[in-house]
């Protein structure tokens, strides 16, 4: 292979992984932004999605169903999940917050253990597979799915944002808290709001993931702490942003596996988060001051 | 109007206000004055919900208010602009406006958007800026944001903490102007808390002084512009007895005990 279509396969591969990153990231910020919790169960928001759909599929449901039905039922979970396990003890500190949702995240795992086992389980692609020629390089239709969707999700997003009212009650609710509670907005009601769209957004992108990497019951852990290196590299406050580290981190992982080792991956992705923290802690893409959703 | 009974608000141990008995009545301009700390900005947040009272009662057009919270009181027709204005800084002049209705939005969509345009209206300041984020007003175009906003929620009464705050006289005059207008022409039952004494009473109906969480004197605005325990309340008492450590003269030297 040329090395110019070796690059393009790369970057292909690279944009892929990341989309599936970015659906986690922008859940990451949503919830961050609304509730100031850093939540680590997102990534088993994205395996529950996956196992979910994949078992609704074997139960007889077209794709588009089991696709639809697995993102409302993991909204559910994320709205439970909010209710029992973060509302009641949202007067904590934000250390407190987190190592609850470190705890949900291993309580998830395993749940999951305990309904679908430990097997990896696979979801068939989305439309017929057959490799689509690109300069030279390979495209799976898979791939554009994923980007495709992860695309139209920023989309959806900044005009949820923007032109929606409940939208722009749920920025009002990040920008000032205690001038939107005047207003007779509900904070609480935007935290539930938050997290279940959130795990709503998780589960798309575990079902994204699956045809491509296959499904398990810790599939979610990687996958969140990559959309949190993700999240960080964009600045956490802005979705925008995340979206493009996700595509960065993505990028950064398959020309690291291409080129140099599949083993060097992990330590580049994760050094990146170090190398952010120290230097540029508010992000790559950071302007002035000033949150935005 | 509005009837409270000897409120009692506690933030955490500290104990604010020490039994609060008022009564507005409809379509007046009531101002609070007070010094720093005496208990105003908690007052209009019990009434509006944000903070709930130990003891007391408030009663609303006949109905008791006093452990709703501020998302059900907001809906009845109380709403507080609050201190420091507080408008919603990265998102633009028509959607902080538009925020205000939020109690509303579902039920009278289309009263919603004339609301808005008269509160414009009313603002012309406001009129050229409407695309800004409201975060690049100045300090008083982001005041009659703030009133604007309250007035989105269509209240019956509307409670104003220091609208004055930082803001030069000439704006603080207009905006009281706002106030008396709304007063009359609208009917809407104001309730104003402030620290700038002559401004306030100069527009107020009736007014009262708070210190120390309680209520020290009351009377309409006349008479407690000429009231001299308006001043002790304002100053503490006879100024002869507090002793004034500098501008003696002479020079003290301090801090002797340390070395």
């Amino acid at each position: 292979m040329e090395v110019h279509s070796q690059v393009i396969q790369l970057l292909f591969s690279g944009l892929t992984i990341g989309s599936i990153y970015a659906l986690i990231a922008i859940g990451f910020v949503i919830i961050y932004n609304v509730t100031g919790v850093l939540n680590l169960a997102q990534g088993e928001f994205a395996m529950f999605g996956a196992l979910i759909s994949i078992s609704l599929i074997n139960a007889g449901l077209p794709l588009w169903a089991a696709v639809i039905f697995s993102m409302l039922i993991v909204s559910v979970i994320g709205a439970l999940f909010e209710r029992t396990a973060i509302h009641p003890a949202r007067k904590s500190s934000v250390p407190t917050l987190i190592i609850i949702t470190i705890g949900c995240s291993i309580a998830f795992r395993g749940i999951a253990i305990l309904i679908w086992g430990t097997q990896p389980q696979s979801l068939q692609p989305f439309t017929d597979n057959t490799p689509i020629k690109f300069l030279n390089a390979v495209l799976l239709p898979q791939s554009i799915w994923s980007i495709g969707i992860a695309i139209l999700i920023l989309f959806a997003m900044i005009y949820f944002f923007n032109k929606t009212f409940v939208g722009k009650a749920l920025t009002a609710c990040v920008v000032n808290p205690f001038a939107a509670r005047l207003m007779g907005i509900n904070p609480e009601k935007m935290s539930l709001l938050a997290i279940s769209a959130s795990a709503g957004l998780g589960a798309l992108a575990g079902i994204v993931t699956s045809p491509i990497s296959g499904a398990s019951y810790d599939m979610g852990m990687m996958l969140g702490l990559k959309a949190f290196v993700a999240a960080v590299v964009g600045g956490l406050t802005n979705a925008p942003a995340a979206i493009a580290g996700a595509f960065v981190i993505g990028i950064l992982e398959s020309f690291t596996e291409g080129l140099w080792s599949s083993g060097a991956k992990d330590v580049v992705s994760f050094s990146m988060l170090l190398l952010i923290l120290f230097i540029k802690p508010e992000g790559l893409f950071a302007k002035a001051s000033g949150k935005r959703v | 109007m509005l009837k409270v009974n000897n409120l009692h608000t506690y933030h955490g141990f500290l104990h604010v206000l020490k039994g609060i008995d008022l009564e507005v009545l409809e379509g007046e301009l009531v101002a609070i004055v007070g010094s720093n700390g005496s208990g105003k900005s908690t007052l209009l947040g019990t009434l509006a919900g944000v903070y709930l009272p130990k003891e007391g009662s408030i009663i609303y057009k006949d109905e008791e208010i006093t452990n709703d919270g501020v998302q059900m009181i907001v809906p009845k027709g109380i709403c507080l602009v609050p201190e420091r204005r507080q408008i919603f800084s990265s998102i633009t002049v028509k959607d902080n406006l538009l925020l205000g209705a939020y109690h509303r939005y579902q039920k009278d969509k289309k009263t919603i958007n004339k609301d808005y345009e008269d509160v414009v209206e009313m603002f012309p300041r406001l009129k050229q800026m409407l695309d800004r984020p409201g975060g690049l007003l100045s300090g008083g175009e982001q005041q009659m944001l703030a009133i604007g906003r309250g007035l989105m929620a269509k209240p019956k009464v509307l409670m104003l903490d220091e609208p004055s705050l930082g803001l030069a006289p000439l704006i603080v005059k207009d905006i009281m102007m706002i106030l008396r207008k709304l007063c009359d022409e609208m009917g809407t039952t104001i309730i104003l808390v402030e620290q700038n004494l002559k401004a306030a009473l100069k527009v107020a109906d009736r007014g009262c002084v708070l210190a120390h969480g309680k209520i020290v004197v009351s009377g309409t605005s006349q008479e407690l512009l000429h009231n001299p325990k308006v001043q002790e309340a304002y100053f503490g008492k006879s100024s002869k007895k507090t002793e004034v450590p500098f501008n003696t003269g002479k020079k003290e030297v301090r801090g002797k005990k340390l070395i």
